[in-house]
């Protein structure tokens, strides 16, 4: 399974793509939050990094499809699947070899940004007064965030030959889980239909790691949401129709 | 008998891609696979190698089933598919590592060097595989197919494409690895089964049209080219 691994990550780290969509990633961040007056966190006048955790899971909206489009789409479409298929690698290696290479492409597009909270703690009024469980807090909801992303387009790349099908279904399906959901809930007026959307909603779960309380019901969800989404997979895999 | 198959049957919806099917491989021979363009050859192959799973019926390699052993079944077994698939982006000793790392091999950059030797890849194993002659990606191909030291080959039209020169040679290597293995080589080129094998099976619409040594499958129909006796079961 590592041997793999090292091969996803190292054909990511070698194409162009994966360059250009952190790169992408980091300027809008950056310039979202330091430059465009709107946004900026020196307008805003509070030394909190609230505007870049908010920001950031839209900008993954569009950054991990780009990541994970390629990850069985691409197979499929060269015919090398069979190549993986046939070693001694259960389905389950594959899938999970390509879902950390792809997570861990994900964590070296965030770590640039620790920059900023270093930023931050040195504008704060004394230097050092931030909210550090917040940070810590929201750092580990963006990393759970991506995580579950992940497990989303690798899904949708299984299910197609096509990279731009691919990247289109999992910025679809990512906008749903983020913020479909929470949409849906404000339909019903019942109160318990409105609870269960959103407990399913992504964002939900988001926003209460980012206060810097670590609850195990929202590490749960996104463990459970990630586990359905590669279980998903296994079954388009498995099924092996091509 | 290394490789068993035992009323193999594929059905894609209603369509029979295999029908029933049964025969045996012994080691040190190298069996040809016959028949016309969609009668079923590659989907077999791809059952045997437990990347399709069969409708019905049962095959085995080293008494490893396809069903429920195919992890040690991989293990045992050297594949190369139709089309030859390879990754692209690869450097050619970068991917034979990655190949020798999937079965864990302890010596792994040894046997990189060792199988580059044998298939003659020396010359070009500094380039990046998408630079390659097609002669030259058969042999990379031919190369992940054996750097585990299988005890049996699935050759899957292992010469399609090729031009005489590199024809000769990829026989020849074909032949080498048949003396202590058993090698299944699909094909329809009949001289190349006759160059080869010693045994054939002629397999057409899923079924199995003869299944003998070419010689005793001469004398059966009173004639003397195999292409004449292909064309009479096949037709």
């Amino acid at each position: 399974m590592y041997a793999v691994f090292k091969r996803e990550l190292f054909s990511l780290l070698n194409s162009l793509m994966a360059y250009i969509t952190i790169g992408v990633f980091l300027l809008a961040s950056g310039l979202l939050l330091w430059f465009f007056p709107d946004t900026s966190i020196l307008d805003y006048g509070y030394a909190e990094l609230s505007g870049f955790f908010g920001l950031a899971p839209f900008l993954f909206l569009f950054l991990i499809p780009a990541i994970t489009m390629r990850s069985f789409a691409e197979e499929r479409r060269e015919g090398t699947y069979i190549l993986l298929a046939t070693r001694p690698l259960s389905d389950w290696q594959i899938i999970f070899a390509k879902y950390l290479a792809c997570f861990v492409l994900v964590v070296f597009a965030l770590i640039p940004t620790l920059i900023y909270s270093y930023s931050i703690s040195a504008l704060a009024l004394p230097t050092g007064n931030i909210d550090t469980g917040a940070i810590i807090g929201s750092y580990i909801g963006l990393m759970l965030l991506g995580a579950a992303f992940v497990s989303i387009g690798i899904f949708a790349s299984s299910l197609t030959k096509n990279q731009v099908v691919a990247f289109a279904l999992s910025v679809f399906l990512c906008f749903f889980a983020y913020s479909g959901f929470e949409a849906m809930s404000q339909i019903f007026s019942f109160r318990s239909i409105e609870n269960i959307l959103l407990n399913l909603s992504v964002n939900e779960h988001y926003q209460s790691l980012s206060r810097g309380v670590l609850d195990t019901r929202d590490l749960v969800y996104f463990l459970t949401f990630i586990a359905a989404f590669l279980g998903l997979t296994k079954l388009v895999i498995g099924g092996r129709k091509w | 008998m290394s490789i068993h198959v035992n009323s193999l049957s594929k059905h894609f919806y209603k369509q029979k891609a295999v029908d029933g099917i049964s025969f045996e491989a012994k080691p040190g021979r190298i069996l040809g696979f016959l028949g016309p363009n969609g009668a079923g050859k590659s989907t077999t192959m791809r059952m045997l190698t437990s990347y399709l799973k069969p409708s019905s019926g049962t095959a085995s390699i080293c008494g490893f089933d396809v069903e429920t052993q195919s992890i040690e079944l991989r293990k045992v077994m050297g594949y190369l598919p139709e089309n030859t698939p390879l990754y692209t982006d690869m450097y050619v000793q970068e991917f034979l590592l990655f190949v020798a790392n999937t079965y864990q091999l302890k010596d792994a950059k040894q046997r990189v060097k060792d199988t580059i030797e044998k298939v003659g890849l020396a010359a070009e194993q500094h380039k990046k595989i998408a630079m390659l002659s097609k002669g030259y990606k058969q042999r990379v191909g031919l190369a992940q197919a054996i750097i585990h030291d299988p005890k049996v080959l699935i050759l899957d039209e292992p010469t399609s494409g090729l031009d005489p020169n590199q024809l000769v040679e990829i026989r020849e290597l074909i032949k080498q690895l048949g003396k202590n293995k058993t090698v299944i080589i699909s094909t329809h080129i009949m001289q190349e089964v006759e160059a080869l094998c010693e045994e054939v099976i002629i397999i057409d619409k899923g079924r199995i049209v003869a299944n003998s040594p070419i010689i005793e499958l001469k004398k059966e129909h009173q004639l003397t080219s195999l292409e004449d006796i292909f064309r009479k079961l096949t037709s």
